[in-house]
Parts: C-alpha cells; sequence; structure tokens
C-alpha cells in the first residue's frame, strides 16, 4: 500500500478515466440533472454517498462471502441487491430526517440504484483490486478510496456541465440541437480536454 | 398478427430506445467502438431484454407493488448472469471487449425501463414483441453507430482495412469521439423529426 | 477606460460596430506574430495561415446560410478564430489539417452553440485538440527554424521530455524564436508587440496574462526535476504555447470570467493545469487543454464571484 498508488487513482478517477467522460457511466442522471445547479450539487452528494457505502459493503460481501463459498458468478446479483437495498434505506432516512429534501430529490432518488457508476464502480474494484480471486494488500482501502475519487469525478463532471447549462439557458441555441444533442457535444469537449492529463506519471 | 407486428416495428423507429427515448446510453457509448462490439452488446442486451420482459408480463400478477422494483431487478440480473456466464464460454474474447458492460445490463435504463412502462402492463405475447422490437432498434442503432465510429475513426470495417491513403480520424475512437457522434446524430434525427412534424 | 465598464452577466445590448472593431483590432496585433512565423519557417507557414482562415470564413458563411441567420462575417470573429487555429498548428502540416481544424472549430466551437458570444469553449482550441486527436503524427512533427527545407526536429519542451539538455538554445533563442514549434507561438517579441498594442487601448486587462504566466513561473520554479526551488521557470515562460496562449487566447471576452476576481481565479487555474501538465503529464505542452478545461469552469466561476446589487443583502 502505498501513497503514489492513491494519487495514481485520484488522478485516474477525477481526471484521465472520469467516471462520466470517460467511462459513460452516470450518463443518464448526468444529462437529466445537470440543468441546474443547486439539484446537480444535491444529486452528486448523494450518489457520491451511495457509491462509497456501497464501495465498502460489496467489497466485504465479495471479500469474504462470495470467493470463499465460490461464488463468485454471483456478484452481479449480489452487487445489485446491496445496492437496492442500501438505496432503498438511505431513501427511508432521508424521508424520516427530513422530508422536504425527500420531496425535493423526487423519482431521482430510487433512481440512484440504476445509476450506472454505482454497480460500475463495485465490479471495477472487484476487477481491479482482486487478482486471481484473491485480494490485493490494501484492496479494501483502495477500493473505498476509488469509491470516493469516482464521487468526486462525478461532482465535477456535473458541477461544470451545470455551470454551462444554467448560461446557455439565456443563449438562443439552433432548435435541432436544444437540450440533449448540444449537452453531449459539451461533454464530449470536456472529454476531449480533460484528454491533457493522459499518461500522468508522478 | 398485424399488432403484434406493430409492437416489433415500434421499437426499431418510432419508439428507437437510444435515439428517441434516449435510454440506455451508457454501454451504447462505451462498446460501440467496432461494429463487432456493438452488434454482440446488441444481441446481449435482447437476450435478456427478451428474457425479462416476458418474465416480467408472466408474474406481473403476483408481484406486490411496493417491491417491484428489486423483483424486477432480480430477474434482469438473472438473466444477464446467465448472458454473461455463456459469453465467458463461449466467446471469451467478446467478453473481454465488452469488459465491465456486460454485467451492466443490468442497470441498463433501456431494460428495466422496459419492464416497469410496459411488461409489467401487458400480456406476455405483446411484452415479448416488444422486447424483439426495443432489442433490435437498439442494435441497429448500435450498429450505426460502431459503423460511424469503426469506419471513420479507425479505417477499418469489422476488424479488415478499407481504403488506402485515408487517414483514419483517431478521436472518434476515444470517449469525446462517441459523445460527439451521438451528440450528432442525435442532432440529426431531431432535424428529421421537426421536418416531420411540420408536414 | 476599463473601470467604466459595467460587469454583467449577457445578453448584452451592445452596438455591432463596437464589438467588430475591436475583434479587427485583436487580428491586427496578430500580424506580427504570423509574419514573424512565415519568416522563420517559409512559405509553408502562410499556406497554413491562409487555408486557416479561409475556411474558418466560408464554414461560417455557409452554417449561417443554411440555419437562415444573419451573416456575420465581417464582424473579424471568424478570421480571429482561422488566424489562432493557425498559429496553433505545425509549420508543415498537410494542406487538409487546416481546413478540417477551422471547419471543425467554426461549427462545432461556435456556431453549433448559436454563434458568437454563446460559445463556451475558445473556438480555435477546440479545433486544435480534435486535431490532435485525431492525427498526432502530423500535430507534433515540427520542423528547424529557419531552415526552408522542413528538417523535422523537436520543440524545446518536447526535448526537455525525452532528458536531452539544451545547449544550442539560448534565452533569447526562445524569445526571437529561433527554434521549432508551431507557427504563432514561437516568436514572443512579435506576440508582446501585439499585446502590448492592446494592453494600450484598454481591450485586454492584464489579470489573466499576469496570473497566468506568473502562476506557471511560480509552479515550475518551485517544482522541479531538479530539485525544490531549482526550477528554469524562465525556460517554461518562453517555451511552448503559453505567450500565445495567455495573451490571446486566455482573454478571450465570451469564455473567460466577467469579473476581475473571476479573471485571476481563472488566470490562476490555467496556470496549475499548464505546469502539472508540462511537468508529469504525457503531453509536452498543456496550454491548450488548460485553457479548455478552465473555459468549462468559467461559468461556475462566474455564478461564485458574482457582484453584488447595490442594495441587496
Amino acid at each position: 500500500m502505498n501513497a503514489a498508488e492513491f494519487l495514481t487513482i485520484f488522478i485516474s478517477a477525477v481526471f484521465i478515466y472520469n467516471v462520466i467522460l470517460s467511462r459513460f457511466l452516470g450518463l443518464c442522471s448526468f444529462i437529466a440533472i445537470s440543468k441546474e445547479t443547486k439539484p446537480a450539487l444535491a444529486m452528486s452528494l448523494a450518489v457520491m454517498f451511495v457509491i462509497v457505502m456501497s464501495s465498502m459493503i460489496t467489497w466485504l460481501i465479495y471479500r469474504f462471502l462470495l470467493i470463499p463459498f465460490n461464488l463468485a458468478y454471483l456478484r452481479t446479483i449480489s452487487f445489485i441487491l446491496v445496492i437496492a437495498t442500501f438505496v432503498q434505506l438511505v431513501e427511508m432516512a432521508i424521508r424520516k430526517i427530513s422530508p422536504p429534501m425527500y420531496r425535493f430529490f423526487g423519482i431521482y432518488l430510487p433512481l440512484i440504484t440504476v445509476n450506472c457508476a454505482v454497480l460500475g464502480v463495485a465490479v471495477l474494484n472487484a476487477d481491479m483490486f482482486f487478482v486471481n480471486n484473491k485480494a490485493v494488500p490494501g484492496s479494501f482501502y483502495y477500493s473505498v478510496f476509488q469509491g470516493i475519487c469516482v464521487g468526486l469525478g462525478y461532482t465535477l463532471a456535473m458541477l461544470l456541465m451545470s455551470g454551462i447549462r444554467e448560461r446557455l439557458e439565456l443563449c438562443n441555441i439552433p432548435k435541432a440541437v436544444k437540450e440533449f444533442p448540444l449537452a453531449f457535444v459539451i461533454a464530449s469537449i470536456m472529454s476531449l480536454s480533460f484528454m491533457g492529463f493522459n499518461g500522468f506519471k508522478f | 398478427m398485424r399488432k403484434l407486428f406493430q409492437e416489433f416495428l415500434k421499437g426499431i423507429i418510432k419508439e428507437n430506445p437510444t435515439f428517441i427515448l434516449v435510454l440506455g446510453l451508457c454501454p451504447t457509448l462505451a462498446v460501440s467502438v467496432s461494429l463487432t462490439n456493438g452488434i454482440g452488446m446488441g444481441i446481449a442486451a435482447t437476450f435478456v431484454l427478451l428474457g425479462s420482459n416476458m418474465i416480467i408480463a408472466m408474474i406481473k400478477n403476483i408481484v406486490p407493488d411496493r417491491i417491484r422494483i428489486p423483483c424486477f431487478i432480480v430477474v434482469i440480473a438473472t438473466f444477464v448472469t446467465t448472458v454473461e456466464m455463456a459469453m465467458k464460454a463461449y466467446s471469451p474474447a467478446l467478453d473481454r471487449a465488452l469488459g465491465i458492460y456486460v454485467p451492466l445490463i443490468v442497470v441498463n435504463c433501456m431494460v428495466l425501463g422496459r419492464a416497469e412502462a410496459y411488461a409489467r402492463k401487458n400480456s406476455v405475447l405483446n411484452s415479448l414483441f416488444d422486447g424483439l422490437g426495443m432489442g433490435a432498434g437498439f442494435t441497429l442503432a448500435l450498429m450505426l453507430i460502431s459503423g460511424i465510429r469503426e469506419i471513420l475513426g479507425s479505417g477499418k470495417i469489422f476488424g479488415l482495412s478499407i481504403a488506402k491513403g485515408f487517414e483514419p480520424v483517431f478521436v472518434l475512437g476515444m470517449p469525446s469521439g462517441a459523445l460527439l457522434v451521438i451528440g450528432l446524430l442525435l442532432g440529426f434525427f431531431n432535424i428529421l423529426k421537426n421536418r416531420k412534424s411540420k408536414i | 477606460m476599463r473601470n467604466n465598464l459595467i460587469v454583467s452577466a449577457s445578453p448584452h445590448l451592445h452596438k455591432n460596430e463596437s464589438v467588430s472593431k475591436i475583434m479587427w483590432m485583436v487580428v491586427i496585433s496578430l500580424i506580427p506574430a504570423g509574419i514573424a512565423g512565415v519568416f522563420i519557417f517559409g512559405v509553408s507557414a502562410l499556406w497554413v495561415i491562409a487555408l486557416g482562415v479561409i475556411s474558418a470564413v466560408a464554414t461560417e458563411v455557409i452554417l449561417q446560410a443554411l440555419t437562415k441567420r444573419k451573416i456575420s462575417i465581417l464582424d473579424g470573429s471568424a478570421v480571429i478564430t482561422g488566424i489562432l487555429l493557425a498559429y496553433n498548428l505545425p509549420p508543415h502540416v498537410p494542406f487538409w489539417i487546416p481546413v478540417i481544424g477551422s471547419i471543425f472549430s467554426i461549427a462545432i466551437g461556435k456556431q453549433i452553440f448559436g454563434g458568437l458570444g454563446q460559445n463556451i469553449f475558445n473556438p480555435a482550441l477546440v479545433g486544435r485538440v480534435f486535431l490532435m486527436a485525431s492525427w498526432p503524427k502530423y500535430m507534433t512533427t515540427f520542423t528547424q527554424p529557419l531552415n526552408y527545407d522542413a528538417i523535422t526536429s523537436a520543440t524545446p519542451l518536447a526535448a526537455i521530455r525525452e532528458g536531452k539538455i539544451l545547449e544550442h538554445i539560448s534565452y533569447l533563442d526562445l524569445f526571437l524564436g529561433k527554434r521549432g514549434g508551431c507557427i504563432g507561438e514561437v516568436c514572443i517579441l512579435a506576440l508582446l508587440l501585439g499585446a502590448l498594442f492592446l494592453f494600450s487601448r484598454g481591450y485586454i486587462s492584464w489579470h489573466i496574462p499576469v496570473t497566468y504566466i506568473a502562476t506557471v513561473a511560480a509552479f515550475t520554479f518551485i517544482f522541479s526535476p531538479q530539485g525544490f526551488f531549482k526550477g528554469d521557470w524562465l525556460f517554461h515562460v518562453l517555451s511552448g504555447g503559453l505567450i500565445l496562449g495567455a495573451f490571446f487566447m486566455a482573454t478571450d471576452y465570451v469564455t473567460s470570467p466577467l469579473t476581475y476576481k473571476g479573471q485571476v481565479i481563472f488566470g490562476f487555474g490555467c496556470g496549475i493545469i499548464t505546469a502539472v501538465i508540462r511537468l508529469w503529464g504525457g503531453y509536452p505542452e498543456g496550454v491548450s487543454y488548460a485553457i479548455l478545461m478552465m473555459n468549462a469552469a468559467a461559468p461556475i466561476i462566474d455564478r461564485f464571484t458574482r457582484s453584488q446589487v447595490y442594495g441587496r443583502k
């Protein structure tokens, strides 16, 4: 377990292989919610929280349940069940603690369950930090840290995009590219500029 | 019979999951680097969609409404796991190429979306044809996107070089290029849609 | 003169003439660098510039005609985009590179957003990174200065990336442009002349360029391969596209923040990213990427540095 590995995970997850702009995970929510900054930020925090917690839980299940009992092939089903359950719990908790926030999120809270980024990180951790079904040293910490960084990368992309789209609201865009097409073109240019960090070596 | 065919057709054009409903974009962009991958993913997703649509249409009256989403997910996940294992066994190269996007079919908005919007309100036979149509539409969309990206981005088609002296546009093989292609295609289809509604 | 300007978010009402006057003044300020580039690299450079400008203008005319919008090429902005794109290209690229680059710059970098004033990203840089990602081989083949036979040579930044110590290039060489590089970036003297002209007329303010360059200098001084506080910051300031970028591209009104505070943040961000990419990234030069990334951040920067409306809490 060394510091350089953590730095690499950070730069990779936030910039080079940004979860949205490079891996295309979480695109649906990205395009749908990035129209305004406040909801975008709130959604990003919620998603980051779910990603980090489910990274932890899925790692534990993979390491102590699935692998020892040779059930690694069940990881897709078990991971998604964990995520669905956890999101359900979060939903119930928010409903109890802060009803206005619950109403604010609306349908997008349960939709975090099918946010590709959440399941994607869980599967990524399993692929990256386990070799031959054995956990790499420091695997747990790398996994959780990767979860945090993916959440940060998601937040960064959302924040930039919401600022841009808010600004474009005041402009008169050609009708054919309004909404989705232009959002994708913007994401394309953002992705192009993030390529500047390729080949990063500390 | 006519009606069933309508159900099938709508998934291809009028309600194409990629270009009209804008669902399931994550895997679309990621795997559309080459035609082989695109078609492979299309077929895998269609299989899952068919299976889940049919089963969910069968069990729709037994599932309690409150926990229907987790139930649907379990059904979908089962089919995805089956596809995963079949792919690893019969075409490991494709499995490696598609990577994490195979298990991610579970959370493909298109599959869950059809289950929620259609399969739980319609008969098994209708759901079967809906699944076939949506899957076909998805595969065709994937073929269009990966065709553009492979031919212009690497000068090859199905892995074979085409023209000599053609300088391929490398960026199309990268994430940025994928986002650009889909943005421009969506804009193009919007223009067609607008023109049609004016007539 | 700048302090008399009211700073606020678009939409603005403004006379077309004054906007286009500024544009054409910028074109004039860019001419010295172009002359220097052609002198240093030969006729090929002139072709690249000409093709870049013609393609940019043609694309804008065609797109505006197709979308039934007012044709605005006389405001000079397409010309600027064509020039800046060409200045960011190696002098001996195949002729279709500036053509495709300009088309992409104008179509995707500008018109798809609805035209002048509405683009988020600097159009010339959008074209440049597109070309860089699509045809890296052509975009990284540079030639020797003052040798019109097009003999390839590495740029100073690329050379130190490979660990070669540059003994035969002096700071004066870098300043005058006796080095490999892109057409418009090599002659610092010419660029500074143009920038001075723009400063004297009040068309650009010092905040972005000074912050940008100072940040790069400080960062490369502190963090260097030779150890802390031993970096060759003057080399970094004079190399690559920093001067061209800092004075002529980062300062573009449309794509940079409105307030002075925001501009300082913008310049600082550009500087950090440029330095990080130059020191530890995979590419030898990071100016284009840095400016584009900060372009994306400019709306958010504006949002958080909004000037207070008088009387509001």
